[in-house]
């Protein structure tokens, strides 16, 4: 043990005499170091090799099914992502999911108008995202905790309220929920100018391609998104340089209900029915694909742009999978595999890569 | 007028006197080496000046104006700057990123008020060339030496214009040319007026670049003397209190 550590020591020494010479990171080489450009590349590959094997995987129409079933996934890994990023874990989101949908659905049943209906779901999402916010940030409680209980209170609320039935005779505003859930655009021919060949990407497609712009330029541009980072790499150091890190990780739990309360609200116009079962089990699918993306649950790490491509990558397995013909109940030890391996391919620092790691642990053999 | 009065300060954290009844000045352009052994309450003292929390007794007057810091903000208005001993950086940032952290540049109006990021990497470039240091701006931390991490987190303090740097062991964990590096850096802010408040173990370091030395023994301040008129070998006696006061 003592051996591979000075061997790691001196390891280390090397690099920083090195680096000293080494000019700054190219563009390409930022790109080859992070994952969500090789989870893109294996995306690609992937959607190759299915196309070439099943001519129905290629189709317009499993696109736009595809498109539009990953997009609540990836509009809740938007919100997951900001909130890995500070260190943190929301397993709160597949049951505000269920709330949203109940306290919309319910309104909208009893005749009301289809934006106050929408305006009180993403209240009630909010006022969870303020929950769990509130206890982790200012309270000082484990995000997991806390987002643990508001899952488990979230879904029991939405039982009691909905008295655990389907709502789905929604009112004078029904046409209008179905439409924003069901919209498409591009339309073809005859309705619309696209070629045949242009797949028609759902309403919920662009509101997670809107929202990841938004997010990422959050990241990139703006000093609240800079301090999200500091918060996940050095809590204590952001505090100390005067970062309102409560502030900011309150937020970040805020806008993670924010996301679920979309999602949640685009699915119930899709399907025109509100249950309270949405969302039950979203949690993981969500968390998989941001970690997939790059994003790290130690905190410090993720990119809208991950986000986004993990959650794709997911339900396209997922699509191929059944387009395979294999049981569909091999999805979940799948979705599990790829969250360990995602990981593992993460763990990529120069201390701990996969590399350093299987060297070491041969040295400490032989020695 | 000095810079920095400590008037009868104490502190306790329950039954635990970390310190009591302290009093020093510091002098504009000033460089104090604080002493003493681990658990003398070397931190403690730090850590009141810099307004990480209150004294429980006495008070603390920077500039002739009492100050009550409850934040480290607070006391980094009044023009106090702290070099934590784990140096306070994010890792996952580069040195840019962590010189601004906290007061970004910004641009544009709002809603599009972005980070300069242009005008904080050329910034901290300029810093970093004051002081000599190899280090790049747009490299991450995380991939940084011990001396160059010691670069961002002394030039986060010049980034304003703080009138007094508090630096608690910042010649612990780096190279020999690196020491040399800030031992050279603090007679430079000395040369600008800036009083340096130097906590440290090396007995070189001290005798090197302070003009005074405030030894502390369990809470309670026990010298408080020009360097020119002491030896190492009192100081040492002071600290482990072989000799019991001078």
């Amino acid at each position: 043990m003592q051996h591979s550590q000075a061997q790691l020591a001196a390891e280390s020494h090397a690099e920083i005499s090195d680096v000293v010479g080494i000019k700054e990171q190219t563009v390409l080489q930022t790109m080859l170091s992070s994952q969500s450009f090789w989870v893109t590349v294996a995306l690609a590959v992937l959607v190759i090799f299915m196309s070439w094997l099943q001519p129905s995987f290629g189709t317009v129409e499993n696109v736009t099914n595809v498109t539009r079933n990953f997009a609540p996934i990836g509009i809740m890994a938007l919100g997951m992502t900001v909130v890995l990023i500070t260190g943190g874990i929301d397993l709160s989101v597949g049951s505000v999911m269920g709330l949203v949908a109940i306290v919309a659905g319910l309104l909208l049943t009893w005749h009301h108008p289809w934006y106050v209906a929408f305006g009180a779901g993403l209240l009630a999402g909010l006022a969870c995202g303020a929950f769990n916010g509130f206890f982790v940030a200012y309270v000082g409680m484990p995000s997991f905790v806390v987002t643990l209980g508001m899952l488990s209170i979230a879904r029991s609320l939405a039982v009691v309220i909905s008295g655990n039935q389907m709502l789905y005779q929604f009112g004078p505003d029904a046409p209008i929920v179905k439409a924003i859930g069901q919209a498409k655009w591009p339309l073809r021919a005859p309705a619309g100018w696209a070629p045949h060949w242009m797949p028609e990407l759902s309403s919920h497609f662009w509101v997670m391609v809107v929202l990841g712009l938004a997010v990422g330029f959050v990241f990139i541009f703006t000093a609240w998104g800079r301090h999200l980072f500091a918060i996940g790499g050095n809590e204590h150091a952001a505090r100390l340089t005067g970062v309102p890190v409560d502030w900011i990780k309150f937020q970040a739990y805020v806008f993670s209900a924010f996301c679920a309360s979309i999602a949640s609200l685009l699915l119930l116009g899709y399907s025109g029915s509100a249950i309270n079962a949405m969302g039950t089990g979203y949690e993981l699918r969500v968390i998989a694909g941001t970690v997939i993306g790059g994003a790290s649950l130690m905190g410090g790490y993720g990119s809208a742009y991950g986000a986004i491509i993990g959650s794709a990558f997911l339900e396209v397995i997922r699509n191929a999978l059944l387009m395979a013909g294999i049981d569909s109940n091999w999805q979940g030890a799948l979705v599990g595999a790829f969250i360990i391996l995602a990981v593992l391919l993460g763990m990529q620092s120069p201390a701990t890569s996969v590399g350093v790691w299987v060297r070491a642990m041969f040295a400490s053999k032989r020695g | 007028m000095s810079l920095l009065e400590v008037r009868g300060v104490g502190k306790s954290f329950g039954a635990i006197r970390a310190l009591h009844d302290i009093d020093f000045s510091v002098a504009a352009g000033e460089v104090i080496g604080l002493m003493g052994d681990n658990g003398a309450g070397k931190s403690t003292m730090v850590k009141l000046i810099a307004g990480n929390f209150p004294p429980s007794e006495g008070e603390i007057a920077v500039g002739g104006k009492l100050c009550h810091f409850h934040k480290p903000v607070e006391a980094r208005a009044e023009g106090i700057e702290v070099v934590y001993q784990d140096l306070a950086l994010a890792d996952n940032l580069t040195a840019a990123q962590n010189v601004f952290l906290g007061r970004e540049v910004k641009k544009g109006t709002w809603p599009f008020r972005i980070l300069d990021k242009k005008a904080m990497i050329e910034r901290a470039a300029q810093l970093f060339a004051e002081l000599k240091s190899e280090t790049r701006p747009r490299d991450l931390v995380k991939k940084m030496s011990g001396g160059q991490r010691q670069a961002v987190a002394i030039a986060r303090t010049r980034l304003s214009n703080a009138k007094l740097v508090l630096m608690d062991e910042p010649t612990a964990a780096i190279s020999v040319r690196q020491v040399a590096e800030v031992l050279d850096l603090i007679r430079r802010l000395r040369s600008r007026g800036v009083a340096v408040m130097l906590i440290s173990h090396r007995m070189p370091d001290v005798f090197a670049v302070c003009d005074r030395i405030i030894v502390l023994r369990r809470g309670s301040k026990v010298a408080d003397k020009q360097t020119t008129s002491t030896s190492p070998e009192e100081i040492t006696g002071l600290i482990t209190g072989a000799i019991r006061a001078a």
